[in-house]
């Protein structure tokens, strides 16, 4: 298991050693994406069979006694344990959801490595070495995320993503990427040091306990106050999920090249964020608990007031790119919203749509970026009629559009549809209402892009071909994908059933 | 048999090392007589940490003449650690100083720089290892005496008034805590720190005994350089030579907090604060301000060296923070930040004077594209900067955990807040750095690719990869810090 997360960081090395030799740099950066998922994978048998494996890598805060005097009118009074308080460590643990998550990250850091290849060379990017080394310092950090068995390794990953990506937004070096990369990062490390930290640390001092645990580790009866205080510290302390106000950071982050964006967007860093919403809320609370506190319909309220506005904010982004970071916005809250709605099927739709919106963002992503390498162009504008030339490229991106919407055949209607039943049980008609409306905002801000693509071309003479072959390959891939798991959403929601422990539910009634 | 002088000989290792550098003012002998005082310092602090650990507290007659009568030196887990602290920072100093101050200082003067270094290091060990108050203070002299002569040693002359300066704050420090223990001789007709404790509850409640506290806590706070009384510290380790700032960043407050908490807790008995609540508030509103004023003023410096001065000033406010919880987590947080601290600052004091030797210059403007002229230089400063942060997979990560749990054990959570906003501030500054190290591209003053010498670079290193260890695993450090809170408050025998 801990292999998973050593792998990425060798390959790091070997890529920064074979700086010299782009072709077998970039030969090395594919094997060892290949391997790390093969490595994954070798993982998910054992998570089938509902067992958990686990391992402790190291103990890093060590336990101690606290001791207090007794009797001090005594001469002889010598001091007395009253608490033994057990330490911490870095430990490991592959559970169903990290296993998604997992699986998904390394997945999609095999197409993702294809795709930088076309877009890195026919972009003709600098510092190329720099860019892969940290690329997969970063998936290493995302799946030591997915794999972290307690709050303290969680928290150790979380923030290590953050610093690895922090090189690639500000790739470009110059004063609007390092701006962007500034905002980033000064969001991300903000809200996980002051709300995140704190969070984590005041559940270890109530608890003396950061292990993840099915039933969560409040005990029988915990303070609400306290508990509602620490739900609102986390929702918000875990800055990657983006949830309104503290979702500046993604479109500022567009400044990065579209591979980093795939991985922000996709792979790693937004995931990274809802996962631990969910790991945080499923583990450490517990679904029933969340469930009792009203804070938790407040927080969903957030989440929806987040689909809504930003889905506008998207309608009027003449910006390709940025049209796209504030759908993630958008489609992120899903997310959290059903995380927050606590019960069985909202967990279900959120791990789900996890993955299926990684699919389609990273489709639309590398369409964006294929779009870029092959015409320069980045308003939605100056985008009419492309598709005559770009055929391949313009199919995918509709199929992304179709999966960010959720409908068939893509593997997006399934989580949408998980997260329509979750709302219905709630009986909270405007939760419900919310997520139709938001999915018929991003059909308008996202389709009519894609049907115009196919316009007759207004300027005849551009010189306009497909985009390079790497790019074609990824593109294929991940679009594929997205139909894919509209046919096979079952091992996703095996796999989320066993987290909440019901093996009754069906996907379809 | 040598094993029971152990105590004695780390102070007289390095005693008898300095007169004989002064006498014989060869600058490589002196160097030579300098490190191997280290490297027996550093041993003989492991052999007596683990003596300690192993058979419980050292006492130690000097001259063999018993405690009343003669000196006692007292060892349990606090000051066997902050001796070890010490010990290994004079020697990484050591090492470095070589090659560092050849390029800062003439060659007359170099002799008399690793004299003052030795007696600056003997004074700083006798204040840990002494268990007589008396003998505090006379070592408390022998190491600011020293230290003035170090910090008037720099290159440029502005030195001079800022050693001025220290040595009248240093003097007026020296002479509170003179006062302080006059007010506890008379009151209790001991200077023995044990016999102290003992016999002060006695007198709880006389005027003279809450100004001697009054007196020792403020000249002590001066020689910390707590805030508000830090004004003697940006310049002094602005314009200290290198060698010199990296070695008294990591020591000589360390060794003046060491006292101030054995002072406040093992001392003066525990009623003192029921009698004066206002303490605990001075001393966290004192940590919690200082923290953040000196995170602030560190972020406006437009000169490296005098930046992470104000973050030491910070960082001492976080331990302030610790003294004032006095729980036993609070003490802990303040014993392990005072470990940690020790080892960040003075690598990233190493590193700056790096810089320094290529550019000639302190400017944050000489830092720009040392990411690529000077990349292992550069790194050293991120990693520092990154653990003063308190990002994870560093010593300051650590440090915070224990002191935001402290916090939040007693339910202060404002406190908590407030320490993690500190940390952003933290952030502010040391991006500004990076940010100036790794994307500005001219540098008029290194203009190509001309990394510091293996023999400053190394100990510097070594330093950051402790960081970095201790950060992932801290299980000597934390446990350690237990073990000397738990001593210091007479909660274990």
């Amino acid at each position: 298991m801990l292999f998973c997360i050593v792998v990425p960081l060798l390959g790091a090395v070997g890529i920064r050693l074979l700086d010299k030799s782009p072709n077998i740099r970039e030969t090395a950066t594919i094997v060892t994406a290949v391997i790390t998922f093969l490595l994954v994978v070798s993982l998910y048998p054992a998570v089938q069979d509902g067992e958990m494996p686990s391992l402790v890598v190291l103990d890093v805060i060590p336990g101690y006694e606290r001791t207090q005097i007794e009797n001090l009118s005594d001469d002889e009074a010598l001091p007395v344990p009253v608490e033994t308080v057990s330490g911490i460590s870095i430990a490991l643990e592959a559970e169903p959801l990290g296993m998604l998550f997992a699986l998904m990250a390394s997945f999609l850091w095999i197409v993702t490595s294809i795709y930088s290849i076309g877009y890195m060379r026919g972009h003709h990017e600098q510092n190329q070495t720099r860019f892969y080394v940290f690329f997969a310092i970063a998936i290493s950090s995302a799946l030591g995320v997915a794999l972290a068995a307690n709050g303290f390794t969680l928290f150790l990953f979380y923030e290590a993503l953050t610093l690895s990506t922090f090189p690639l937004v500000s790739h470009a070096g110059d004063e609007k990427a390092k701006k962007g990369a500034r905002i980033y990062l000064f969001m991300l490390l903000g809200t996980s040091v002051s709300f995140l930290l704190l969070a984590l640390i005041w559940t270890w001092s109530i608890t003396k306990s950061l292990d993840f645990a099915v039933d969560g580790i409040f005990g029988d009866n915990p303070d609400p106050t306290v508990t509602s205080i620490l739900l609102v510290l986390y929702v918000f302390g875990i800055g990657k999920a983006a949830l309104m106000p503290f979702h500046r950071w993604l479109p500022t982050a567009m400044v990065a090249p579209t591979p980093v964006s795939a991985l922000l967007h996709a792979v790693a860093v937004v995931k990274a964020g809802v996962f631990s919403i969910l790991k945080i809320v499923i583990y450490l609370f517990g679904i029933d608990l969340v469930a009792q506190l009203p804070i938790h319909q407040i927080l969903a309220y957030v989440a929806a007031y987040t689909i809504i506005a930003t889905a506008l904010i998207a309608l009027r982004k003449d910006n390709l790119k940025a049209r796209l970071a504030y759908s993630t916005v958008s489609q992120l809250s899903y997310i959290v919203l059903g995380t927050l709605t606590a019960n069985a099927w909202g967990i279900i739709g959120g791990g789900m749509h996890m993955l299926m919106h990684a699919f389609g963002k990273i489709t639309l992503f590398f369409s964006a970026g294929a779009i870029l390498v092959a015409t320069h162009k980045t308003e939605i504008s100056q985008m009419t009629g492309i598709g005559r030339k770009m055929p391949i490229t313009m199919t995918t991106f509709f199929i992304g559009c179709v999966a960010i919407v959720g409908a068939p055949p893509t593997g997006a209607m399934w989580s949408k549809w998980a997260l329509l039943v979750a709302t219905a049980n709630a009986q909270d008609m405007i939760l419900l209402a919310t997520l139709l409306i938001g999915s018929i905002l991003s059909a308008a801000y996202f389709l009519p892009i894609a049907i115009r693509a196919f316009y007759p071309l207004q300027n005849e003479s551009a010189e306009i071909t497909e985009a390079p072959l790497p790019i074609i390959i990824a593109l294929v891939i991940s679009a594929s994908g997205c139909i894919i798991l509209f046919f096979f959403p079952n091992f996703a929601f095996d796999l989320m059933t066993k987290l909440v422990g019901t093996s009754t539910l069906k996907l379809l009634p | 048999m040598l094993s029971t002088h152990l105590s004695a000989l780390q102070i007289i290792v390095p005693l008898v090392a300095a007169p004989l550098s002064a006498v014989f003012r060869i600058n490589l002998l002196s160097w030579l007589l300098a490190a191997v005082a280290g490297v027996a310092c550093c041993a003989i602090s492991i052999a007596i940490l683990s003596q300690v650990l192993e058979s419980g507290v050292i006492i130690y007659a000097l001259g063999g003449w018993a405690a009343p009568w003669g000196i006692e030196y007292r060892i349990d887990s606090a000051n066997a650690f902050v001796l070890l602290i010490i010990s290994i920072i004079y020697l990484i100093s050591v090492l470095y100083a070589k090659h560092s101050v050849e390029s800062e200082l003439p060659p007359g003067q170099r002799t008399w720089l690793y004299t003052a270094m030795m007696l600056c290091f003997t004074g700083l060990c006798g204040i840990t290892v002494s268990g007589d108050v008396f003998n505090v203070f006379v070592f408390l002299e022998i190491s600011s005496l020293s230290s003035y002569i170090l910090i008037s040693m720099g290159r440029s002359r502005r030195c001079l008034p800022s050693a001025l300066r220290y040595l009248f704050m240093g003097t007026m420090a020296a002479t509170f805590f003179l006062i302080g223990i006059g007010l506890l001789y008379a009151l209790t007709g001991t200077l023995n720190m044990a016999d102290l404790a003992e016999r002060l509850p006695e007198v709880t409640g006389r005027r003279s005994a809450v100004a001697a506290f009054g007196f020792i806590v403020v000249g002590l706070a001066i020689k910390i350089a707590i805030f508000p009384l830090h004004f003697w510290l940006p310049n002094a380790y602005t314009f200290a030579p290198s060698a010199v700032t990296a070695f008294l960043s990591g020591t000589a407050t360390k060794a003046a907090l060491y006292v101030l908490v054995r002072m406040v807790f093992s001392i003066f008995p525990a009623d003192y604060y029921t009698e004066i609540p206002a303490v605990h508030t001075i001393f966290l509103s004192i940590g919690v301000l200082g923290a953040i004023v000196a995170s602030v003023m560190a972020y406006f410096q437009s000169n490296v060296k005098r930046m992470f001065a104000y973050s030491s000033v910070a960082q001492i406010g976080y331990m302030a923070i610790g003294i004032g919880l006095a729980t036993m987590t609070g003490v802990a947080a303040t014993f392990l930040h005072l470990f940690n601290h020790a080892l960040m600052k003075t690598a990233l004091f190493m590193a700056i004077g790096c810089l320094v030797l290529r550019s000639g210059k302190m400017s944050i403007e000489s830092l720009a594209n040392i990411g690529r002229t000077m990349p292992w230089t550069a790194s050293a400063i991120l990693i520092g900067g990154l653990s003063l942060i308190g990002v994870p997979f560093t010593t300051g990560f650590i440090s915070k955990w224990y002191l935001v749990n402290a916090a939040l054990d007693i339910g202060m959570w404002w406190l908590a807040a407030a320490v993690l906003v500190g940390s952003l501030i933290t952030a502010a500054y040391v991006w500004k750095i990076v940010e100036i190290a790794y994307f500005k591209r001219e540098n008029p003053l290194i203009t190509e690719r001309s990394e510091a010498p293996l023999s400053m670079l190394l100990p510097a290193w070594a330093l950051i990869i402790a960081n970095l260890y201790f950060g992932v695993n801290a299980t000597f450090t934390g446990s350690q810090a237990v073990h000397a809170a738990n001593a210091v408050l007479g909660l274990m025998p």
